[in-house]
């Protein structure tokens, strides 16, 4: 199932409603690196509450949208992430470093609207 | 009425549960006349060898009157249940004033030493019948030490394991400080199931308190293994993972040596040197400033 992506002012968010196959997880990269160039957005948001699972495939595909992502000038956060996922996470050694993360979509969005405040600030 | 006993062949008394009976009631009957005296030899060898020194002469006397007639009731019907019921409530109050399994042992050992000095007394002249009353008194007599001690032990091992549960409830707080802000006390040695259950209340608590810092906070922490340090950093990455800062504050000097030497990789770690530093670092992250009432008065007024 493809991932619906909204855009909200400058920021690009997108909902994983269920689990995805490897495919869908290419298909959802693709799609991200081609609209945050489309619509210049600034942020990406990839919510991942509904997902109870993260395999090493998956957080592969989400590190390297937010390697991607960055190339073309928009910050990545990853939020939603669920403690038992986590702990599964860091067990298998998955700690998808140098990506930002956050508890939930506000807090995504919190955190995107301050790293863009200190870079204009800059 | 033993001088009519030693009448009776010895084989035949020995194949003859009936006379065994006898002897034990017999037995009891004896007990029970010389209750008193027998009672205040008991307590006299309790004091004298020094045994539950935690309670007072009148406490030992007391329980000891208590026990020597569910002794003797244990003889007289062979059910240890009522005297099982007994040791167990016995347990239960002197186990709180810290009386040791090896007196409840040897106090038991002391009564069973006690009786059999009598009994010894009483038969002396005549050694085949002596001999038969102690096959008689001895299985009922270790029977009933084995059941107070066991009473005794099982009731400190239902104690010590009330007493784990109640310490692994309590040993990994999650507390709100401020808004957003959470600390994480933890007191005493880390092993690896109380390592999973501080990672599983820490994420918890994020969720629930929607934590963007917390300040783990391992001053009363005496030592830590690679193993354990690793299981830290774990914890560490995964607070992150949902999104929120770990502050590790108060590594005591043996542990940053531990850890620095076995070479755990604490790149990832916040750390600062103390609580009140690590509360200091939070509040700064989110944002907060902490300022005396008089100097912000001062500051409004000018």
């Amino acid at each position: 199932m493809a991932v619906p992506i909204l855009k909200q002012r400058h920021h690009l968010i997108a909902s994983i409603q269920s689990a995805l196959s490897d495919q869908d997880l290419v298909g959802l990269r693709d799609d991200l690196a081609r609209l945050v160039g489309q619509h210049r957005a600034l942020g990406v948001i990839i919510d991942v509450t509904a997902l109870d699972v993260l395999d090493s495939f998956a957080t592969r595909t989400l590190r390297a949208i937010a390697y991607m992502t960055k190339l073309r000038g928009a910050e990545t956060v990853i939020v939603g992430i669920q403690p038992d996922v986590a702990q599964a996470m860091v067990q298998l050694g998955l700690t998808l470093e140098d990506v930002l993360t956050a508890l939930d979509l506000e807090e995504g969005l919190a955190l995107l609207d301050q790293r863009l405040a200190e870079r204009h600030g800059r | 009425m033993p001088r009519e006993a030693t009448v009776v062949p010895p084989a035949l008394v020995q194949n003859n549960p009936e006379t065994a009976t006898a002897l034990l009631r017999e037995l009891v009957s004896i007990l029970r006349e010389s209750r008193t005296e027998l009672r205040e030899e008991w307590a006299r060898r309790i004091t004298e060898s020094r045994l539950l020194m935690a309670m007072t002469r009148e406490e030992i006397f007391a329980e000891a009157t208590t026990v020597y007639d569910n002794y003797v009731a244990v003889l007289e019907t062979g059910s240890v249940e009522a005297l099982q019921a007994y040791a167990r409530d016995l347990s239960e109050r002197i186990i709180p004033r810290g009386v040791e399994t090896q007196e409840v042992l040897g106090v038991v050992l002391l009564l069973r030493d006690v009786l059999a000095r009598s009994l010894f007394k009483k038969y002396q002249l005549d050694f085949n019948l002596l001999n038969r009353v102690l096959d008689a008194y001895e299985p009922a007599a270790n029977r009933i030490a084995n059941t107070v001690a066991v009473g005794f032990v099982q009731e400190r091992e239902r104690i010590i394991r009330q007493q784990q549960e109640a310490i692994r409830e309590l040993s990994t707080p999650v507390l709100r400080v401020r808004e957003r802000l959470l600390i994480l006390p933890i007191i005493g040695l880390i092993d690896p199931q109380r390592a999973r259950q501080l990672t599983e209340q820490l994420l918890r608590g994020i969720r629930e308190n929607r934590g963007k810092v917390a300040v783990m906070d391992i001053t009363g922490v005496p030592s830590i293994d690679s193993a354990i340090a690793n299981r830290l950093v774990q914890t560490v990455e995964a607070a992150r993972l949902l999104g929120a800062t770990v502050i590790v504050t108060g590594l005591s000097p043996e542990i940053a040596q531990t850890l620095v030497t076995i070479g755990v990789d604490l790149s990832k770690m916040n750390t600062v040197g103390d609580l009140q530093g690590g509360i200091e670092l939070a509040e700064r992250v989110l944002g907060y400033k902490v300022i005396p009432v008089e100097v912000e008065v001062a500051a409004r007024t000018h």
